[in-house]
C-alpha cells in the first residue's frame, strides 16, 4: 500500500515536471506570435500622415489561397481613422504583374480596421501591396512589402 | 593517315570520359530553401478537395454514381453517340490525343484533363466557368460537341426508370414534363434557332423547371468529377526520400539528369512562378506567348472568359447556385486588366503523359518543343508574354524534360470510376 502510494506521488511530480517543461517553451512561443499577429509591423505613409498595419486571415500567408486582411489606419499620433476610403492594388515589380484578384474593402469595423477581402496570392516571391487611403479630403498611399 | 586515326580516336574517348564524368557526377544536395520549395510540390501536401458550396450534393455519393452513369452515357447528345468520355478518355488521362476536341463538329480548343479539376476555382483555358456543375453543362448544349438541348436531357432524366429514382431521391420529386405542348421534343435557348424559338414560346415557369432539372444533372456530374484525383507519382517518391533525408532512396528512385532538371525547374527555369504546388498550377491566366492555332487570330483567352463568367447565369453569385454570395469569394473578386489578354490558365504538369498535343489548341506535340519555347520567350501575337528567355542550353532542356517525365502517374481513383458503370465486371 505504502509502496503504491509512493509510486503514485512519484509518478504525480514526474506528471508536473514533465507538463512544466513541455507547456513553459510552448507558452513562450504562444505569446511571441500573439505579440507577431496583433502588433505586427506597421508602415507609415509616403506623406507621413497615416501608419498602417494588417493580419492576415492566413498566417502564414500561403500561395493560391483567396482570403481577407484586416487592415488597420491610425494618424501618424496613433489616432484610430475611420470611415476612409480604401483602395488595396498590388503586384510583383520582379514580374511586372498585379494581384490575380481586386480585393477590395468591404466594411468598417471600428477602431480603424477594415476587412480587406479577396487577397490572393498565385506565385512565391516578393509582392507588393498598395493601399491609398482618401479621407477628409486628404489622399496618401502606404507600401506594404510582403515575402512570400 | 594511321596516326590521325589513332589521335581521332583518342579526342574522341577523351571527350566521351569528359562528357560522362559531367553527365554521372553527383549532384550537389539540396539546400533548406531548395527543400521547402520541393515540399511545396509534394503531392503529400495536397488538401483534401475543397468543398464546392455551389453545388449541395457535391460529396454525396449517390450523386457520384448517376454522375459517373451521365459521364459515360451517349443518350447526352443530339445524335445519340457523344458522351463526355469520347474526348475526356479515362484511358488518356481523360483527354484525346487530338489537336481540338472532335465529337460532331470541332471544339475551339484542346480537350485538357478532368483529373484535379475540383481544386480549381476556375474551369476552361479562358476559365469562363467558376464550378465543375456549371462548366458540365456547356458541351451539353455546344452544336460542335454533345449537340443536344436541355429540354431532351430533361425527358432523358424523367423517363429512364435509374435516372428518374436516383435524381428524386436526390432532390425530390420532378415536376412532370408528359405534356408536349408545354413541353415540346426539343427547346434550349441559343445557337439553334428552332429550339431557340420553342424555348421561348414556354412560360418563364416552365423554363424554370426545365432549368432545374438541367442544372442538377451538372452537379450530378461534378459529383462523379470531384473523385478524379491524381496519384503520387516517382517524382512524389523522390520528395519523400528527400525529406526523409533517405540518401540511397533519393539515388534509386531519380538519375541525376532527372535531379538536375528539377533543380532547375523550381530554380533557373523558373517554371514554379506559374506551375507550383502540389497540382504544379497556380491555376492563374497567364500569356506565354503561344502561337495561335494556324490560319487562326490569336485567342483573347482570360480577358473574355472573365467577361463571360460575370455574365453567366449559371455561376456561383446565380440563383441556381446553392452557394451564399459570401461563399462566391473568386467571382466576387474577380480581376478584369490588359494583363488578360491572351491569357490562359496554367495547366497541370501531372498528366503529361499520353496528354499530348499540348497547350490551348494543341499547338505543341512533344515536350521538346515545349521546353525549347520558354526557352526562347517569343514576343506574344497578342498582349504580353510575361516569361522571358531562358538562356538554358542543350543538355539542360533534356534534363528538364526528363524531370517532367518523373511526373507521370495514373489517377488515384480506383478503376470502377474510370469505366463506364455498366461495363465493370
Ligand atoms: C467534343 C469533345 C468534348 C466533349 C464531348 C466534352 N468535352 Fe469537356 N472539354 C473539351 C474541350 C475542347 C475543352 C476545353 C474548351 C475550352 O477551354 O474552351 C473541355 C473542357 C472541359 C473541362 C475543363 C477542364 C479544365 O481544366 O478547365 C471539364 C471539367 C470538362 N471539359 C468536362 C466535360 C464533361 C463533364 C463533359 C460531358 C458533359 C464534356 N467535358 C464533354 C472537349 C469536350
Ligand atoms: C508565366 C507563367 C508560366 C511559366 C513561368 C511557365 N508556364 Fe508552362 N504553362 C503556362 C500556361 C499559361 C500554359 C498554357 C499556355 C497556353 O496554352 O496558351 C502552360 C503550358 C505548359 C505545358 C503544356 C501543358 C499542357 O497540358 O498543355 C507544359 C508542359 C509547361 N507549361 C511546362 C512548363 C515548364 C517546364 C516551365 C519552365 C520552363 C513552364 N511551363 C513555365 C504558364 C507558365
Amino acid at each position: 500500500m505504502v509502496n503504491y502510494l509512493k509510486k503514485n506521488k512519484f509518478h504525480a511530480s514526474t506528471l508536473w515536471t514533465t507538463a512544466l517543461f513541455l507547456l513553459l517553451p510552448l507558452s513562450i512561443i504562444a505569446a511571441e506570435s500573439g505579440i507577431e499577429a496583433t502588433q505586427g509591423k506597421s508602415w507609415k505613409s509616403a506623406a507621413g500622415k497615416f501608419r498602417v498595419s494588417y493580419s492576415s486571415e492566413l498566417e502564414p500567408i500561403i500561395i493560391n489561397q483567396i482570403h481577407h486582411w484586416i487592415l488597420h489606419l491610425e494618424t501618424i499620433d496613433g489616432e484610430p481613422v475611420p470611415d476612409a476610403e480604401i483602395i488595396v492594388t498590388g503586384g510583383m515589380p520582379a514580374h511586372n504583374h498585379g494581384l490575380p484578384t481586386s480585393p477590395r474593402s468591404t466594411q468598417y469595423l471600428g477602431n480603424g480596421d477594415y476587412q480587406i477581402e479577396g487577397m490572393r496570392f498565385h506565385m512565391a516571391g516578393y509582392w507588393e501591396i498598395t493601399v491609398t487611403i482618401n479621407t477628409g479630403g486628404v489622399s496618401d498611399m502606404v507600401l506594404i512589402p510582403l515575402e512570400l | 593517315m594511321r596516326r590521325s586515326g589513332v589521335i581521332l580516336a583518342i579526342t574522341a574517348i577523351v571527350l566521351f570520359g569528359a562528357w560522362w564524368f559531367y553527365e554521372s557526377r553527383d549532384p550537389v544536395p539540396w539546400s533548406d530553401i531548395e527543400i521547402d520549395k520541393l515540399r511545396s510540390l509534394w503531392i503529400g501536401g495536397l488538401p483534401p478537395v475543397p468543398p464546392d458550396p455551389s453545388n449541395r450534393v457535391a460529396d454525396d455519393r449517390r450523386a457520384a454514381e448517376l454522375g459517373h452513369k451521365l459521364f459515360f452515357d451517349p443518350r447526352l447528345s443530339g445524335n445519340g453517340n457523344v458522351s463526355c468520355a469520347v474526348c475526356h478518355q479515362p484511358a488518356r488521362r481523360f483527354t484525346d490525343g487530338l489537336p481540338k476536341g472532335r465529337a460532331i463538329g470541332l471544339s475551339k480548343r484542346n480537350t485538357p484533363s478532368i483529373v484535379g479539376t475540383a481544386y480549381s476555382p476556375w474551369l476552361f483555358w479562358d476559365g469562363r466557368k467558376d464550378s465543375q456543375w456549371s462548366q458540365a453543362l456547356e458541351p451539353l448544349e455546344n452544336p460542335a460537341e454533345h449537340g443536344g438541348n436541355r429540354m431532351q436531357y430533361v425527358r432523358l432524366i424523367a423517363c429512364d426508370p435509374e435516372y428518374r429514382a436516383g435524381y428524386e431521391a436526390l432532390f425530390g420529386t420532378l415536376p412532370d414534363f408528359s405534356d408536349y405542348s408545354r413541353f415540346p421534343e426539343a427547346a434550349a435557348p441559343g445557337v439553334n434557332p428552332e429550339w431557340n424559338a420553342a424555348w421561348q414560346l414556354m412560360s418563364s415557369e416552365d423554363q424554370e423547371r426545365i432549368n432545374e432539372v438541367f442544372i442538377n444533372i451538372g452537379k450530378m456530374i461534378a459529383a462523379y468529377e470531384r473523385l478524379l484525383l491524381p496519384a503520387p507519382s516517382r517524382f512524389d517518391a523522390y520528395i519523400e526520400a528527400v525529406l526523409d533525408g533517405d540518401d540511397i532512396a533519393q539515388q534509386m528512385i531519380f538519375n541525376d539528369a532527372e535531379i538536375r532538371g528539377l533543380r532547375l525547374f523550381i530554380n533557373d527555369a523558373r517554371c514554379t512562378e506559374c506551375h507550383n504546388g502540389p497540382l504544379f498550377t497556380n491555376n492563374e491566366f497567364h500569356n506565354t506567348g503561344i502561337l495561335s492555332y494556324p490560319g487562326e487570330v490569336p485567342d483573347r483567352g482570360r480577358s473574355n472568359g472573365m467577361r463571360k463568367v460575370l455574365g453567366d447565369p449559371f455561376n456561383c453569385l446565380g440563383h441556381y447556385s446553392d452557394a451564399a454570395e459570401r461563399r462566391c469569394a473568386e467571382l466576387s473578386f474577380v480581376r478584369t486588366g490588359i494583363e488578360l489578354v491572351g491569357a490562359m490558365r496554367t495547366p497541370s504538369l501531372r498528366n503529361l503523359e499520353d496528354t499530348s498535343p499540348y497547350m490551348h489548341k494543341g499547338q505543341m506535340i512533344s515536350l521538346a518543343e515545349i521546353l525549347d519555347h520558354y526557352n526562347r520567350a517569343p514576343p506574344a501575337m497578342i498582349g504580353h508574354n510575361e516569361s522571358s528567355p531562358l538562356g538554358l542550353s542543350r543538355s539542360e532542356l533534356r534534363q528538364l524534360e526528363a524531370f517532367l517525365e518523373t511526373l507521370a502517374a495514373p489517377p488515384a481513383t480506383t478503376t470502377q470510376w474510370l469505366a463506364p458503370p455498366d461495363s465493370a465486371n
